[in-house]
């Protein structure tokens, strides 16, 4: 498999490479293109209420505080998973671990980064895909852009993020990707029938 | 699929994302080592099991991850409503006659 093949170069290279779990998979079917993402940074935030304003201004983004919700910034997204805890993702290369490190207000932040893995789910069908293990409402009226949620998907904890009409980030830990993915790539090629 | 209420997340979600967590509102004795044993075999282990409606713990563990009290009827399986933890039990259920 392409994959294999990719592992074995790499551990030629360099002993301390970053190697993510299922790198560069993709699977395309009709209506539905399912692919991981490249590696980026993530942490998990905890906090009080009053310490809200401290911490959305050093991460550059306003802390969504309504269910369901997340923001986005500068390729900075906050995902809302519960009344005081969030998922930072940061697509762009910077560490958003570094700018809680200079807030002073009561947090918990944890980097995360290399905990999870990222799976883009896009197209036409992809709402369809991503119900077949996900029990959630996932219209857009129920689940605008923007949307997101802890949920699950089959056997494994996913977090969702609805980043287009036709488009999903699915964030699960690295040792369920490859159940997600396949998941995923089973439903991506029933979806088109 | 059976949708209960999430007071945190404050919309209905499938059972899926839930998790039961036993009978609410047992208190916790303020000093459990001067408590004789019949008193705590009666807090530790004696639930009530009803038939009809019951006050259970629940958490979203697969969505906000919150505990939270729900009324249910054991009978039906039907939430009667859902309440987050820390409040006290309602005085009267949505619903109810009597």
């Amino acid at each position: 498999m392409a994959k294999a093949a990719a592992k074995t170069k790499a551990a030629a290279s360099a002993s301390v490479e970053r190697r993510p779990a299922l790198a560069g998979r993709t699977l395309s079917a009709p209506g539905v293109k399912v692919e991981m993402l490249p590696p980026a940074e993530r942490i998990s935030l905890r906090a009080p209420q009053a310490s809200l304003a401290a911490l959305s201004k050093a991460l550059g983004l306003t802390l969504p505080v309504k269910p369901k919700t997340s923001a986005m910034k500068d390729g900075r997204t906050a995902l809302w998973l519960g009344p005081d805890e969030w998922m930072i993702i940061d697509e762009a290369g910077n560490d958003p671990l570094a700018d809680c490190a200079k807030v002073t207000a009561l947090h918990s932040a944890v980097g995360i980064s290399h905990r999870n893995v990222g799976i883009s789910v896009a197209g036409p069908a992809a709402a369809v895909t991503v119900n077949s293990g996900c029990p959630q409402d996932l219209s857009l009226e129920a689940f605008p852009v923007g949307a997101a949620s802890r949920t699950i998907l089959g056997k494994s904890e996913i977090v969702l993020l609805r980043t287009a009409e036709d488009s999903f980030r699915v964030e699960c830990w690295r040792s369920f990707s490859d159940y997600v993915f396949t998941l995923l790539s089973e439903a991506a090629s029933d979806a088109a029938n | 699929m059976l949708l209960i209420r999430c007071p945190y997340c404050e919309e209905e979600r499938p059972e899926l994302e839930f998790r039961n967590a036993g009978e609410a509102h047992i208190a916790r004795p303020t000093n459990i080592a001067a408590e004789s044993d019949d008193d705590f075999e009666k807090f530790f282990f004696i639930r009530a099991n009803p038939k009809g409606v019951i006050y259970e713990r629940w958490r979203h563990i697969h969505g906000c991850a919150r505990f939270f009290n729900a009324v249910r009827d054991t009978v039906t399986d039907k939430f009667v409503m859902t309440y987050k933890a820390g409040e006290p039990k309602p005085a009267k259920l949505p619903g109810a006659s009597k």
